[in-house]
């Protein structure tokens, strides 16, 4: 248990250490680099401001991070299930990433308005991808062997599905998971930075304009910490899931 | 569900029930390369027939034409006793083929998994038990070696309990003396099975099959049937399997340089 609690430790403390070294040595003005415990005192006092923007950006993400992991599994199910389809659907999912999502979020906040849904439509369009695009590869490239076995055992196409392609794509759909909780913030923040009233990326814009860098760095802490929160519960959930699966926690004893 | 031969049938050589397995005429062309032609072969109900080949001949190809996996370009293959083969047939591949997310007794019962069947923990612990592993049910494959591995597969082939077993290499992953200990288990607990094994091992053949068949040549022929001597499995050291087995390796030899 230490072990694993201490190197993560050992890494922070090194990072704001050389960070507190650079902003005393290098003669760095506070609105462009402020020293940590300045950011600590930011985090303190604006602290209210921050607990609810933090509550509003984490809603986005997590509804978000739902939504658009349902509709990712859908889709890559659905293209399963019909070959038809997938070869429909698959070149619409290619041009759909040939339109930068960032690039849409103007045209979001205008449909979907300055409230969340307009951000939890981002984050989801930016969780979408990873998802069905890694599932599809993982329930596209079964095991020949096991398909093989599973027909001479007369299973039909739904059973193969469901007791074959689907538990052995599970490990690609956790990867296409994780990648997509990594960048799950990032569709929040970029749909609050074009047009919010609330939000951690509303709050650094506004500190920005401000010049309050403190209050800026406060912010991307909280927005930090909370990405690593949220990306260790999927992590552990997926490690749950993949008990079976060597990489995963599971398996290779 | 069915329940013919829940209790342990009587160890008898040639059961007469059993129905045999009958190849013929058999072609399989990719474009204008013929892999093989014109293959004509019967397995007796209840015989062990190995099928010799080196690699790259069409052993794996002809095997997957007769569990209805490929299609062959010309030929036929059908049961002796007239019914068709579908869903008679138990395969067994190159790898163990268990599936990692499942516990090694969910394995044994994955037919009936797979075709929504009620599943039999009962049995399943029962072959377990023959294959010496009742004590690893709830493990993950995973856990297992791979000569374990391969006896939960002979368990779980066991347990579909249809009268022809098709093998294509199966123990070729196993070190020598793990691949003679799963061989003696496969002779034994196959008795009463109608099956065909393809392999490109000469002491594999010459140890657990009651026939030998060599496919050669391109486009590939089978030769000549070769019986060998006693009852299976076969000591490694007996004096008439050592002949053979060189008289074979001789055979394949020449076949592959021709």
């Amino acid at each position: 248990m230490i072990p694993t609690l201490v190197r993560p430790v050992v890494t922070f403390v090194v990072l704001i250490g050389a960070w507190w070294a650079v902003t005393r040595l290098g003669g760095i003005p506070f609105y462009l680099l402020p020293q940590p415990p300045a950011v600590l005192h930011a985090l303190w006092q604006q602290r209210m401001l921050l607990a609810s923007a933090t509550f509003t950006t984490f809603s986005e993400m997590a509804l978000g991070l739902v939504i658009g992991t349902l509709l990712g599994s859908l889709c890559a199910l659905a293209m399963a299930f019909s070959p038809r389809l997938q070869r429909w659907i698959m070149p619409l999912l290619l041009l759909s990433q040939a339109i930068p999502a960032f690039a849409m979020a103007p045209l979001l906040v205008l449909w979907f308005g300055f409230g969340m849904t307009s951000k939890v439509v981002m984050a989801t369009i930016v969780i979408f991808f990873p998802v069905a695009a890694a599932f599809s590869d993982g329930l596209r490239h079964t095991d020949p062997g096991w398909l093989d076995l599973a027909h001479t055992m007369g299973a039909k196409q739904g059973a193969i599905l469901r007791h074959v392609r689907l538990p052995a794509a599970m490990p690609a759909f956790g990867s296409g998971l994780r990648v997509a909780t990594a960048i799950a913030p990032i569709g929040a923040i970029v749909g609050e930075w074009v047009g919010a009233s609330a939000g951690l990326g509303y709050v650094m814009l506004n500190a920005n304009a401000r010049i309050q860098t403190d209050v800026m760095f406060a912010a991307l802490f909280v927005l930090a910490v909370m990405t690593v929160l949220i990306w260790t519960v999927v992590d552990r959930v997926l490690r749950r899931i993949l008990y079976w699966a060597p990489g995963n926690g599971g398996a290779a004893r | 569900m069915t329940d013919n031969d829940a209790s342990p049938r009587p160890p008898t050589h040639q059961p007469v029930d059993l129905p045999g397995l009958r190849i013929s005429g058999l072609g399989l062309q990719y474009g204008t390369r013929a892999i093989f032609t014109d293959l004509d072969l019967t397995v007796q109900g209840g015989e062990f027939v190995v099928l010799l080949g080196t690699s790259g001949v069409g052993k794996s190809s002809l095997l997957k034409i007769v569990a209805g996996l490929t299609r062959a370009s010309a030929g036929t293959v059908t049961a002796t006793d007239g019914l068709p083969l579908a869903g008679r047939i138990a395969y067994m591949g190159q790898q163990d083929l268990l599936y990692p997310w499942l516990t090694v007794i969910e394995n044994v019962m994955l037919g009936a998994r797979l075709r929504g069947e009620r599943q039999d923990p009962d049995r399943a612990r029962h072959l377990l038990e023959r294959v010496s592993l009742q004590d690893r049910a709830k493990a993950l494959p995973s856990e297992l070696s791979g000569g374990m591995r391969q006896r939960v597969a002979i368990a779980r082939t066991l347990y579909e309990r249809h009268p022809f077993v098709l093998m294509d290499e199966p123990f070729s992953a196993l070190d020598t003396f793990t691949r003679a200990q799963v061989q003696d288990l496969t002779a034994e607990l196959l008795q009463d099975h109608t099956v065909l094994l393809i392999t490109h091992d000469p002491l594999e053949a010459c140890r657990i099959g009651h026939r030998l068949v060599v496919l050669t040549g391109h486009p590939a022929r089978l030769g000549p049937p070769i019986e060998v001597p006693g009852p299976t499995p076969r000591a490694p050291d007996d004096e008439a399997l050592l002949h053979i087995q060189g008289h074979l390796m001789r055979i394949l030899m020449e076949g592959h340089g021709a």
